[in-house]
């Protein structure tokens, strides 16, 4: 791990991996939306409206599983201070309100059509709201605060205060009454969606996964790289050399 | 599958927006950072 907090040593990582990733994720999400559209039966009660369930449901593990990803990240800021730990949260960030504001949009999509409405005040939907809003205070906080250290900080705190709303999205579903239905993969005593539906399911949202990893990936690759353009406009500051230095901060 | 066609088509629409917005960015970003390094670089060498 304390290999890769070098970023050349991480660039070079990056590049071997991506490929593989971005290849694999094509593929996962190429089978997952044949086996969506062409092998996966019709739900017995939504009928093919389920066919939204296999955007919706990644998208919503997505969410929540870069939230996990920005923790770690914000826990390698303040405790270990691993250099890479807050470019790690930078870049998870924008990806994590991306996936999230599918979950939304999509779950609206097959509310309608289902429940009559494209949005109720439900303990589920709202905590998944709160945690697209959490994602775009991120996103601002970073945008702020001009010096990155500090920013790197604060956002680090603002997401260790803000993951007490994961185990909330999770359980609301059992917490409260909701019109949301409960957990049917991620249960004990196994899930309750029939094989013919669960594989696709799967696979999606393994497409899913592999593509934010390859995703995430190419934005700390960019996010090293402006902070190397940033030393470098710095340095060329301090030389006294505006020519260069306006160069490098365009 | 029909009286949803239009629910399912706006869903998946909506989602390959998204993501093919942001791999775009993102490599726009990339390509943008890698060119202003490169001539960074270069004002750096013929300095």
């Amino acid at each position: 791990m304390l290999k890769y907090a070098n970023p050349t040593n991480f660039l070079a990582l990056a590049a071997r991996l991506i490929p593989w990733l971005a290849g694999a994720a094509a593929l996962a999400l190429a089978v997952g939306l044949y086996l969506t559209f062409f092998v996966a039966p019709d739900d017995y009660q939504q009928g093919a409206s389920v066919k939204i369930m296999y955007l919706h449901v990644p998208a919503a593990w997505l969410g929540m599983m870069c939230y996990m990803v920005m923790t770690s990240a914000a826990l390698g800021t303040l405790v270990w201070r691993h250099p890479l730990a807050d470019a790690a949260q930078k870049a998870a960030a924008p990806l994590g309100a991306a996936f999230t504001l599918v979950c939304l949009v999509t779950g609206s999509m097959w509310g309608k059509p289902m429940w009559g409405t494209w949005w109720v005040w439900d303990a589920r939907l709202t905590s998944v709201l709160v945690l697209f809003l959490i994602y775009l205070g991120l996103i601002g906080l970073w945008q702020t605060i001009e010096e990155p250290a500090q920013a790197a900080r604060a956002a680090a705190i603002l997401t260790l205060v803000g993951v007490v709303n994961i185990p909330i999205i999770k359980f609301s579903v059992d917490w409260w009454n909701t019109l949301h239905q409960s957990a049917s993969v991620f249960r004990l005593g196994g899930p309750t969606i029939a094989p013919s539906m669960l594989w696709p399911l799967l696979i999606m949202a393994l497409g899913f996964t592999l593509l934010f990893f390859a995703l995430h990936l190419m934005a700390i690759r960019n996010e090293i790289l402006s902070r190397r353009l940033r030393r470098l406009s710095i340095t060329a500051a301090a030389a006294e050399d505006p020519e260069v230095a306006g160069e490098a901060a365009l | 599958m029909k009286d949803y066609t239009f629910y399912i088509a706006a869903a998946y629409g909506f989602a390959a927006l998204v993501v093919v917005t942001v791999i775009a960015k993102i490599m726009l970003d990339y390509r943008a950072l890698r060119q202003k390094l490169t001539r960074f670089d270069n004002k750096e060498r013929n300095r």
